[in-house]
């Protein structure tokens, strides 16, 4: 590989792990600073990149869509339709343990995946979405990777300030008051499940915004683009290994576990394919064997959490 | 449609697959209640169930004996994955060990797709015409899968009533310091509860699979209807499961009369919603975590 390869991959995987990071950063405030199990990261991403795809995309027969709208509007209406899929969803389950929530989420994404192969009309079905536009897509190939990854890096940049900024204020420290002690909280005359949803529909938008980002790289999107419970799975060590309730873990997090998961897929790709298939689950294997690892030895993750206010060593 | 033809087709085929959820959520319903959390590996686990019973009848092994050794392979694995990933972390909140419990789910598959490939594959080839009862079809197979789950449902619910150890397990579901306090061992009684689990988890998995076929997706694709049906009939009742199971079972096969068939798979979160927004105990009562 020469080195324009090289920079061409490295500006590659700099855009993914920018989208891992949203997603990351989305699970952060659900898991790391309120302690909700979200075990449908896939369908919420999902549920962005189709609504930004429908909304942004040409004209095509057969589906919906091909309003050819600004992107800014598909973005946010992706925000919003994993918010709005987000907020029933809480409202039933955050009465009870997150393992209720657990469980819902799961479920979620499947339905989610059903629609989407099934509601041609919505989505294309098994053909899925194409056409779909992407800033500066005109300019050659470098130049618009380069220029995309500086939206990817902006929009990262400006939701770690936004979700710093939320955690550093009076209502970060009740959100972890909330998480910490349920029931002082409460005592408190804090409204816990009000809060909790707050913060799962705030998080699943961040998943939904990552889902756009994607599809607008992308250009397309088909049903089998993302296996729904290894990208979950991928988001959830990414935030532990890297540090739940640390933005810049999650971050962080998501950059290692990217590389390490690409990097994986590029040296199994080249054994003969008769142990490929193997190894390809064997990579899975790793991935479950990771998490148990990290929740052993490291469950604070590189970047353990810091309390605002006090000194970063505990 | 003529009734015997709803019977055949609909209600039959609907309580065989709610006899295999209630196996499956009776696993469920006693984690849940002695041990407290959401065990996610339970749908791969019966999958590695099922493919451990391929693997006795590739070797020659006729189906129905290669059950009860699957089961015991099975409970086996279950107490190691419980001394591995789940025992260290009971002094951590429990959402942790639900966390590490999908990353079993996942290792579990892997071993599963390493092993045995991604194809889907059955116990036995060809087809089975099934017999006539007085207009009933019904399959050797299938009053095999409803004798298997009769005889499981009886002998756990006369061992928790009865026994000793039984009664152990009920008095942790109950209170766990207080059982530890009249003289529970509650170690021994974790590595009997995963023994049960992971052999109702391979019976699940076999039943699933003669009834039709294995593939390694099998079990996590009966995840959600497993929990749908625990937390249904009531977490921590045994009875509760049964019945959530067959509820969920024919609600599945009945839901292709108002539901376009693709999606016969959301049933189980319908109910799982509605049944957390009326009534969260359950229909017999359980806890709620």
């Amino acid at each position: 590989m020469d080195l324009l390869g090289l920079a061409n991959y490295a500006v590659f995987m700099g855009i993914l792990i920018g989208i891992y990071a949203l997603l990351a950063l989305g699970l952060n405030i659900q898991w790391g600073f309120t302690g909700l199990f979200n075990a449908g990261i896939a369908g919420f991403f999902a549920v962005g990149a189709y609504a930004s795809a429908i909304l942004t995309s040409l004209p095509a027969s057969g589906r919906l869509g091909g309003y050819e709208l600004p992107l800014v509007v598909g973005w946010l209406a992706a925000m919003a339709a994993a918010a709005a899929i987000a907020w029933p969803i809480g409202k039933v389950c955050l009465r009870f343990r997150s393992d209720y929530l657990a469980i819902a989420t799961i479920g979620i994404a499947e339905i989610i995946r059903l629609v989407i192969r099934t509601e041609g009309w919505l989505t294309g079905g098994v053909r899925g979405v194409t056409g779909v536009p992407r800033p500066f897509g005109d300019l050659d190939y470098m130049p618009s990777q380069v220029a995309y990854l500086a939206i990817v890096a902006t929009l990262v940049l400006v939701a770690y300030l936004l979700v710093e900024r939320q955690v550093r204020s009076p209502w970060g420290r009740m959100m972890r008051a909330i998480r910490d002690n349920e029931l002082a909280a409460a005592a408190m005359g804090k409204q816990v499940e009000a809060r909790r949803l707050q913060a799962f529909v705030f998080g699943s938008a961040l998943m939904g915004l990552a889902g756009a980002l994607f599809v607008h790289f992308n250009r397309s999107i088909t049903p089998e683009a993302i296996d729904p419970m290894i990208a979950t799975f991928l988001i959830w060590i990414m935030l532990i290994l890297g540090g739940s309730g640390n933005n810049r873990g999650a971050i962080l997090g998501a950059a290692v576990i990217w590389i390490i998961w690409s990097v994986s897929e590029l040296l199994t790709d080249r054994l003969p394919t008769e142990i490929a298939v193997q190894a390809k689950y064997a990579r899975v294997f790793i991935i479950g064997l990771t998490l148990q690892l990290v929740l052993r030895f490291r469950p604070e993750g590189i970047l353990p959490e810091r309390q605002p206010g006090s000194p970063p060593h505990r | 449609m003529s009734f015997m033809d709803f019977l055949n087709f609909h209600l039959v085929p609907g309580i065989v697959l709610g006899s295999v959820y209630a196996v499956g959520a009776i696993g469920i319903t006693l984690v849940f209640g002695i041990l407290r959390f959401a065990h996610f590996a339970h749908g791969d686990m019966a999958t590695l169930g099922a493919f451990i019973a391929l693997a006795l009848v590739t070797a020659g092994l006729t189906p129905w004996t290669a059950l009860p050794i699957a089961m015991a392979a099975v409970a086996v694995v279950a107490i190691g994955v419980d001394k591995l990933f789940y025992d260290y972390l009971k002094v951590r909140p429990k959402i942790m060990t639900v966390m590490a419990s999908l990353g079993v789910a996942l290792m579990l598959r892997a071993v599963v797709q390493v092993v045995f490939g991604v194809d889907p594959r059955t116990y036995a080839t060809g087809i089975v015409r099934p017999d006539d009862y007085f207009g009933l079809l019904l399959r050797d197979r299938e009053l095999y899968t409803l004798a298997a789950v009769v005889l499981i449902v009886v002998g756990l619910t006369l061992f928790l009533r009865h026994s000793r150890w039984g009664k152990a397990m009920r008095a942790m579901s109950d209170n766990p310091d207080l059982a530890r306090l009249s003289g529970v061992d509650n170690r021994k009684v974790t590595m009997l509860t995963w023994a049960i689990v992971g052999a109702l988890c391979a019976a699940s998995g076999f039943m699933l699979g003669i009834n039709n076929e294995l593939h390694s997706m099998m079990g996590w694709q009966v995840l959600l209807p497993m929990f749908a049906a625990a937390i249904l009939g009531g977490v921590g009742r045994v009875e509760g499961a049964v019945l959530g199971g067959l509820i969920v079972g024919i609600a599945e096969e009945l839901s292709i009369f108002i539901l376009p068939a693709q999606y016969k798979a959301a049933t189980a979160f319908v109910l799982l919603l509605l049944i957390l927004l009326v009534r969260p105990r359950g229909l017999l009562n359980g806890k709620v975590l």
